[in-house]
């Protein structure tokens, strides 16, 4: 019994010691500036990406990370309670009256591009759909490909992201949304749910029937992408880097940070190597589209 | 003919409950089987002892498992003296009232709170209204009240199981309640408070969702270096990178989930051997 | 502490006992705190929202211009999943609770049951990875849906995680058996397994029952392994292989989300209470239950 006691004792003391160890290391970091990024789920991987090149580069600041949504950066960007906010919109009335109200004035960088691509197999005709029939065929409206122009005599196979994905959300915002009233439509019933974006460039490049939406860093010749169309009188654009700069490409948008602090140094450091050319060589290596 | 019949037909229930047995059990050891032949080929030293590089696809998970150890030091910390205190109160001075049926009312309904629920409590109380903020003394306030029942219950059928002999023979010498508990009591019962409160650690180390809006940061550039910081801790990290982060490689997943599942079971198997060792010492 | 006077110690005392008669009542105070907290939180929502509508609206749009917090597909996929993981859990955990008590030796009764101690000990979070990671490419396959991420596998790993909890508690209802029954039954010339039968389960119902009871309460709370593998889809299941999400994992998926104070956040805390409403129910019937069994 003495002996277990000790034994925990003991080990108690090692933890205790382990940890003085790590505060003696990291308590020198203490006087130095901490930045606090909050915001959107969307962005969360690009921007701790960031935030560990930018520390290999300024060794002197602290940077945490919290997920959360867009509202949440601004609501606490507002509140206080963080330096910077991540966002894939921009900031709405309420939030900017809100703003105003508390005297927080916000500075808005776009930081980034966010595009999905939509793609089919190599053996497929159709070359470009309408935002409408797009919507139709994910909520099951269109079922064979025969009803769109060109298209073959076979069953349409919807592919979609798993639920939990920022894809999924961002594609049935852009997509499914658009209509009237309240109650937005749901992705068809059959529509196969995928676990990676792989998964479904895998699927597409397989299956003639299948169509899919990708992030557009995953492109390449083995599938072939739709272009799309705002309505039926406009432009069929294809997802390039240039339409979707542009803001030609319907299915993207910007990614932004917000500060209200922009002339204190550790947040102007982050915000300049963000937009660096570094930092945008970081923002081409994920599935994001770069500013420059 | 029919004693025979009778004996034969008991061979296929019984058969159920191998079978059932097997069921059970065979899940476990498929589980821990899968983590380690997945896992084991990411862990080297590097893997424990570094910060994550990459966007957390590469590197290491040292600061999620400095978190994980900083939150639990702190709730045993904040838990257990009040845990052992109540358990005093309940098993040697309660009386047999309405205060007692209540109290024990109480802790049964602490014990079936789920844990999301007591994330929320501990988002509302201790991060917002408290203005502890995002950080490890929120999260281990939250574990703690979280873990109260069990630590209560552990503590008391420990204290339980001292003899009542003992304390008459010590209070008709003259001692006072408090001096007999002190001296007596709980010096008997420390091996049964001891397992049961390790027990109750495996179990603090593993939970995610109270720590879910109360401690924990998808990631933090630096090691934490007071109560007031936000950590990366071992389940939430692996929560993020098997469902948030693109693109992990899949061993790197499952190193982390042995990690977590070694100090989990590592500490759980520290209790279930002292249990076995104070059995067989067992005095009375 | 002796060198203090003979007052000075009985105060010293009565400072301690008082502490520990402080620390007594400390639960009593924590969940008046939580139901309070929750309720307040849940009643500022419901002045704004009609309760009717909360409990048994069909669509949860939390974040339109006219919000709709309807809650019945998650109280229905909550429910699918806890009866699924039942089904598969009581018989399951019944039996093996009854082969540790009657049928296996001590060596193997101590190893089983420290086995299923620490099944009890892995983390749902483990459990939900491995679940995402294994089960859910199986169950698609097997069955030919178009997702495995279902009701029907979040009850297989829900049921995994209330196994242990059935299997310890009726173990003891079993053990506590006192062993006059049993040779009474064995003399009358009964099986073993009509000893088992006839006599054990009839006088271990009760904790049984309240094994059962605790299993499902186990079940509703559980949080990270159903967020990983029931799929997440905020409509009213027509099939258990129809993906599902239930009330913990609402909460727990969207609280990083919102905006703290709006009505989405107090949403969200009434879906608390009522998750806190429904387990303590659940606890209370199951402790009337193991009450019973302790009067054996």
């Amino acid at each position: 019994m003495k002996k277990i006691v000790i034994f925990f004792i003991v080990i108690f003391f090692c933890i205790a010691i382990l940890y003085l160890l790590i505060f003696k290391n990291t308590v020198k970091n203490k006087s130095y500036e901490s930045i606090q990024i909050k915001g959107s789920d969307t962005i969360v991987s690009l921007v701790q990406l960031w935030a560990e090149c930018f520390i290999k580069k300024y060794p002197m600041y602290n940077i945490s990370i919290i997920g959360g949504g867009s509202g949440v950066g601004f609501a606490s960007l507002i509140n206080g309670t963080c330096d910077i906010a991540m966002s894939s919109r921009q900031v709405n009335k309420n939030e900017k009256l809100l703003a105003y109200n508390n005297n927080v004035n916000l500075t808005e960088f776009k930081v980034g591009l966010d595009g999905l691509a939509v793609i089919v197999n190599k053996n497929n005709p159709v070359s470009g759909l309408t935002l409408k029939q797009l919507r139709d065929i994910f909520v099951g409206k269109i079922v064979n490909w025969k009803e769109i122009h060109c298209g073959k005599n076979e069953k349409i196979v919807v592919l979609s992201r798993e639920s939990n994905s920022g894809t999924y959300v961002f594609f049935k915002e852009c997509i499914l949304k658009k209509n009237e009233g309240n109650i937005c439509h749901e992705f068809s019933i059959h529509s196969l749910m995928m676990a990676s974006s792989q998964a479904i460039h895998h699927e597409v490049s397989q299956n003639s029937n299948a169509i899919g939406y990708i992030g557009m860093g995953f492109l390449d010749n083995k599938v072939k992408v739709i272009a799309i169309a705002a309505n039926k009188t406009s432009k069929y654009i294809y997802p390039t880097i240039k339409n979707v700069k542009n803001n030609l490409y319907p299915i993207s948008r910007p990614l932004y940070l917000y500060t209200k602090d922009i002339k204190k140094t550790s947040i102007k450091n982050f915000i300049e190597y963000v937009l660096s050319v570094d930092g945008q060589k970081i923002t081409s290596r994920t599935d994001f589209v770069s500013i420059i | 003919m029919i004693k025979l019949n009778s004996k034969f037909s008991q061979k296929i229930p019984f058969f159920f409950l191998y079978a059932a047995t097997i069921l059970t059990i065979i899940p476990v050891i498929t589980i821990i089987f899968v983590i380690i032949k997945n896992g084991l080929s990411a862990i080297n030293w590097e893997f424990l002892t570094s910060m994550p590089r990459d966007g957390m696809r590469a590197g290491g998970i040292f600061p999620a498992i400095l978190g994980t150890f900083f939150i639990i030091l702190l709730t045993i910390i904040f838990v257990f003296p009040i845990g052992i205190c109540a358990a005093i109160y309940l098993n040697e001075y309660a009386k047999n009232n309405l205060l007692t049926r209540v109290i024990n009312l109480a802790i049964i309904n602490l014990a079936g709170i789920p844990s999301v629920v007591y994330g929320l409590f501990g988002l509302g109380v201790f991060v917002i209204f408290f203005k502890l903020g995002v950080s490890v003394v929120s999260g281990a306030l939250t574990l703690s009240i979280m873990e109260l029942p069990v630590v209560i219950t552990t503590t008391r059928s420990a204290l339980n199981s001292v003899p009542y002999s003992f304390r008459e023979a010590s209070l008709s010498l003259g001692i006072s309640r408090w001096l007999t508990i002190r001296h007596i009591v709980l010096p008997n019962a420390v091996p049964g408070i001891l397992t049961g409160s390790i027990l109750s650690i495996a179990r603090i180390s593993g939970e995610t969702a109270p720590v879910l809006f109360t401690a924990s940061a998808l990631y933090v550039s630096y090691l934490p270096h007071s109560m007031f910081d936000q950590v990366m801790i071992l389940p939430y990290h692996l929560y993020v990178i098997s469902t948030q982060v693109p693109n992990v490689r899949k061993d790197m997943i499952y190193a982390t989930a042995f990690v977590l599942l070694i100090l989990v079971l590592g500490i759980s198997c520290i209790a279930i051997v002292a249990r076995i060792y104070f059995k067989r010492r067992k005095k009375w | 502490m002796y060198y203090f006077g003979k007052n000075m110690r009985k105060i010293l005392y009565i400072i301690i006992e008082s502490i520990i008669f402080f620390c007594g009542i400390l639960s009593i105070i924590f969940v008046i705190l939580i139901f309070g907290f929750l309720f307040k939180e849940s009643f500022v929502f419901l002045k704004n929202y009609n309760i009717v509508k909360f409990l048994f609206g069909r669509f949860w749009y939390p974040t339109l211009e006219t919000a709709l917090f309807g809650i019945l597909p998650f109280i229905c996929g909550s429910v699918l999943v806890s009866v699924g993981a039942c089904i598969i859990a009581v018989p399951i955990g019944i039996m093996t609770a009854l082969f540790i008590s009657e049928v296996a030796s001590k060596n193997i009764r101590n190893i089983l049951k420290s086995l299923i101690e620490l099944m009890a000990a892995i983390p749902s979070i483990v459990i939900g990875f491995i679940g995402m990671a294994t089960i859910v490419p199986i169950v698609k396959n097997v069955f030919s849906i178009p997702t495995g991420l279902t009701a029907f596998t979040g009850s297989l790993m829900l049921a995994f995680m209330a196994i242990p909890t059935i299997v310890t508690i009726s173990e003891d209802a079993i053990h506590s058996v006192p062993w006059q029954y049993r040779e009474g039954a064995l003399a009358l010339g009964a099986t073993k397994w009509q000893m088992m039968k006839i006599v054990i389960l009839k006088i271990a119902m009760p904790g049984i029952m309240g094994a059962i009871m605790l299993g499902i309460g186990r079940v509703v709370g559980e949080t990270m392994a159903v967020i990983m593998i029931t799929g997440n889809a905020a409509h009213i299941p027509t099939s258990i292989f129809d993906p599902v999400r239930t009330l913990t994992a609402t909460i727990a998926t969207e609280m990083g989300e919102t905006v703290k104070g709006g009505i989405h956040y107090k949403s969200l805390f009434a879906i608390g209470f009522v998750l806190f409403i429904i387990t303590f129910i659940v606890n209370f019937i199951a402790d009337i239950f193991l009450k019973k069994n302790k009067n054996l």
